[in-house]
């Protein structure tokens, strides 16, 4: 680690000869504060999640999202920090009257890494790998409503679809566009970002460096590096060492009492769209009663789960909409904690005596902390909950594909997922034909405010429905060194843009 | 002794296949499927097929194995199913911590236990010489990763003499700063291992010190530096070389646990991640290695007793052992 160390003192010492030089020019950096930082830092930042390959069409995994996107590669569009869609190499765009086909102008004087000039071309190529019959992209399902792409000339893509997509801008900022000649993409990269891969040493570390032919607004440090941990505790080490100037999702709270309680470090409580459900088959007794989901539900005290799983971290969640989705609303009113409700409610389906019933558990940490503490707090209602513990294989198996459940927990990290509870074959099996109708008008719809509304009455349908049990919103935990600023708070997705970050030298 | 190496390396040959059979056959009983980790929450039916197309676990268990060895056979280690990228050059790449950790810990340990080992047996009845034991008693109790994590704590959080893990990016292109972070876990498994180490050197130094042939030869006028160096050593030293044998295979082996302590990218990190994602050719190609690393170790240990031993050579050209 203290390679980076002396490349730090390297370059704290050129940037010192910089300052010293440009003070009579005024053009030395300045951060919002005010301090000056260094233009030329290397920033080191600590990562759990290490990309299998850099392909994310191939199975590269939520690493590869953190590294590249926004970093390495670019879409039409970017989902900023906010949950905010903005233009990125689309420079403008029009849609059709009955909003099947939309006519993208690109960015000029847009380059590759490679050299190569970015072409409607390009844009075809890219959006055709994600839809390709080998690809493991997360969105082609999503992007499957695409009917044809023309490109007219170099700057225009024109894409055809078979429905109204509403959400089909947002689903594109998750296509990366790549040089159509590229190769070696799991290995190498050829995209359009403010930074070029540097070097991949599998299992330790991917560097990153400045793009002097981007198009936009320079990085604001010339390298970062990525550096993987498999365990926390190591990583927090490294923190601790300063072998990394930051950690992109903290994910042990016993940890953040000795980075909360030294001046150096700053911990950052930001939005994450991770959910932790205690989801129940709704087609299996007894939850197929919506009573007896809305008895558990109430008979939960999330807020002291909450408590004991992350201390002061985190948010109670009402519903599967994190407060980044356009169409959140705060329902943790809507069966919120209420033994005395519970019991009412269980007595009424017929279930006076309680129950029991079988939790299906993943073996890893929140859930089995998160089964315990569920089943003690069932067992002052009457039920009896019998923790089975299973492997994430397993519950794929089980759980997933088989529906071979009573109840689950599981976390479900991507936002915008409540349209899940449109789909009554998704293992929950959560089916009300008025919410699958919503669900389809939204992704219509002719306008935003439109599908938010729409998707608002799902949101409150389903917590009403207690379709599922949501837990807690994850918090998203990075922790950085005071010298850090500009860095992402939220990290949707697991994305993790880099070029803002200032370094103090 | 030309006959006794053939045998032996037939021997080697036999168990390597034996080996990759009970390998591949003991994985595909695990339960799960590898296709789950290629394809995310959503996929539908006909995506799963096609990764299991894609990676071939759709193909009969025998075609597998026999495209899997013919592989093998020509030098290839296959490919990630994850990553789709080729397991032999990252093997190669990860020996590269692996083995200098695992050598540089191996020769520490030795020449930490061999004295401490026969001065405890030696001045066992000194205060120093029942410390000794004491100490390598407490050492073998020790798990490696709390160890770990206390040199950590002491040297790296704490002084900040050395880093707390990790490796060089550019790896052994700045030896410097390699030797640097392979410092702390070399120590580590220095430290368990010559705890164990210690008790097999005493024990054999014992037997020595109270055999007949040392009162022998002190009773013809040698001294006691002069019978241990002649006959002493050479006695007490092939119990304790195979020891060794197992000592650095099983540390081989072991990595895992330290290089996750330490953040290295070494062959154990990698058969971790391959494991928990179902990655039958890396798993397959990292444990076959390794296979292959530990058979040659208990091979060259078996010569070096035999070369030690003249009496061995009789019992071990008979392929017993």
């Amino acid at each position: 680690m203290s390679t980076k160390k002396n490349v730090l003192y390297g370059t704290a010492t050129v940037a010192a000869l910089a300052l010293a030089l440009t003070a009579c020019g005024g053009s030395g950096g300045t951060s919002a504060s005010g301090g000056t930082w260094d233009k030329d830092a290397v920033v080191n930042i600590g990562s759990l999640y290490e990309p299998q390959n850099l392909d994310n069409t191939a199975g590269g995994g939520q690493g590869v999202t953190e590294a590249l996107n926004g970093n390495v590669y670019e879409g039409l569009f970017r989902l900023t920090d906010d949950g905010e869609v903005e233009k990125l190499l689309a420079q403008d765009y029009e849609t059709s009257a009955d909003g099947l086909t939309y006519t993208f102008t690109l960015r000029d004087g847009v380059k590759f890494h490679s050299g190569k000039e970015l072409t409607s071309e390009d844009v075809k190529y890219s959006l055709e790998k994600v839809l390709a019959d080998d690809s493991q992209s997360a969105r082609k399902s999503n992007l499957e409503v695409v009917k044809d792409i023309a490109t007219p000339d170099k700057r225009t893509v024109k894409i055809t679809l078979s429905k109204k997509s509403i959400s089909f801008v947002y689903n594109l900022s998750y296509v990366w566009i790549i040089n159509s000649q590229a190769k070696d993409l799991k290995t190498t990269e050829d995209g359009t970002g403010p930074y070029a891969l540097n070097k991949w040493t599998r299992g330790s570390a991917l560097s990153l460096n400045r793009f002097a032919g981007y198009w936009g607004d320079a990085a604001a440090n010339k390298q970062v590096v990525f550096h993987y941990y498999k365990d926390a505790s190591a990583l927090n080490n490294a923190l601790l060492t300063n072998a990394v100037d930051v950690v992109t999702s903290e994910q042990s709270p016993d940890a953040l009492e000795q980075f909360k309680s030294n001046g150096t470090y700053k911990v950052n409580d930001g939005d994450s769209t991770t959910k932790l459900l205690l989801a129940f088959n709704d087609k299996a007794k007894p939850f197929t009663d919506v009573k007896v989901r809305q008895a558990v539900s109430a008979a939960i005290d999330d807020k002291k789960l909450l408590e004991s799983v992350w201390g002061g971290y985190g948010k109670q969640i009402g519903s599967m909409v994190p407060p980044t989705d356009p169409w959140y609303e705060d329902l943790t009113d809507v069966n919120a904690h209420d033994v005395t409700k519970a019991k009412k409610l269980l007595s009424e389906a017929g279930y006076a005596k309680g129950f029991s019933f079988t939790l299906d558990t993943p073996n890893y940490d929140p859930h089995p902390t998160a089964a315990t503490f569920i089943k003690s707090q069932l067992a002052k209602v009457g039920i009896t909950v019998k923790i089975n513990t299973i492997t994430p294989d397993e519950w794929y198996t089980k759980v997933y594909k088989n529906h071979d459940f009573s109840a689950t927990l599981q976390e479900h990290v991507n936002d915008r997922d409540l349209v899940w509870y449109g789909n009554p074959d998704f293992y929950w099996g959560y089916d009300n034909p008025q919410v699958t109708q919503w669900v389809e008008q939204a992704e219509e719809a002719s306008s935003t405010a439109d599908q938010t509304e729409l998707l608002k009455k799902v949101n409150r349908q389903t917590a009403e429905d207690a379709a599922s049990d949501w837990l807690y919103l994850y918090p998203q935990i990075v922790v950085a060194n005071n010298k850090l600023s500009g860095y992402p708070l939220n990290g949707l997705n697991s994305q993790f843009f880099a070029y803002d970050i200032k370094k103090k030298g | 002794m030309a006959r006794y190496l053939v045998r032996r390396l037939a021997f080697l040959a036999v168990s390597l296949a034996l080996a990759s059979v009970v390998l591949f056959v003991l994985l595909r009983m695990l339960p799960g499927d590898p296709a789950n980790a290629l394809t995310s929450v959503g996929a539908g039916p006909e995506q799963i097929a096609a990764a299991r197309r894609a990676i071939g676990s759709d193909r009969p268990l025998p075609e597998q194995f026999t495209h899997w060895i013919g592989q093998l056979a020509s030098g290839d280690l296959g490919t990630s199913f994850v990553s789709s990228l080729p397991v032999g050059p990252e093997v190669a790449a990860r020996l590269d911590v692996t083995v200098p950790l695992t050598l540089a810990a191996f020769v520490l340990a030795v020449l930490v236990a061999v004295p401490a080992g026969f001065t405890a047996a030696y001045k066992r009845h000194t205060w120093y010489g029942a410390l000794l034991s004491g100490v390598s008693q407490l050492g073998i109790a020790i798990p490696v990763f709390w160890l770990g994590m206390i040199l950590i704590a002491v040297f790296a959080l704490n002084a900040g003499w050395l880093p707390s893990g990790g490796f060089p990016q550019d790896g052994w292109a700045e030896p410097a700063e390699a030797i640097r972070s392979l410092v702390l876990p070399v120590v580590t498994i220095a430290l368990v291992m010559s705890a164990s180490l210690i008790r097999y050197v005493r024990s054999a130094t014992l037997d020595v010190l109270g055999s007949d042939y040392l009162r022998t030869a002190r009773a013809l006028g040698s001294s006691f530096g002069g019978a241990m160096r002649r006959h002493g050593l050479r006695n007490a030293s092939v119990p304790v070389i195979s020891v060794l044998g197992i000592e650095l295979a099983s540390t081989l082996l072991g990595a895992v646990v330290v290089e996750s302590v330490y953040a290295l990218p070494g062959l154990g990190s990698m058969l971790a991640t391959g494991i928990a994602q179902h990655d039958y050719p890396v798993i397959q190609g990292v444990l076959f290695v390794s296979t292959l690393a530990v058979l040659v170790i208990g091979f060259v240990a078996d010569l070096a007793q035999r070369i030690i031993d003249p009496r061995l050579r009789g019992r071990l050209s008979g392929g017993s052992r």
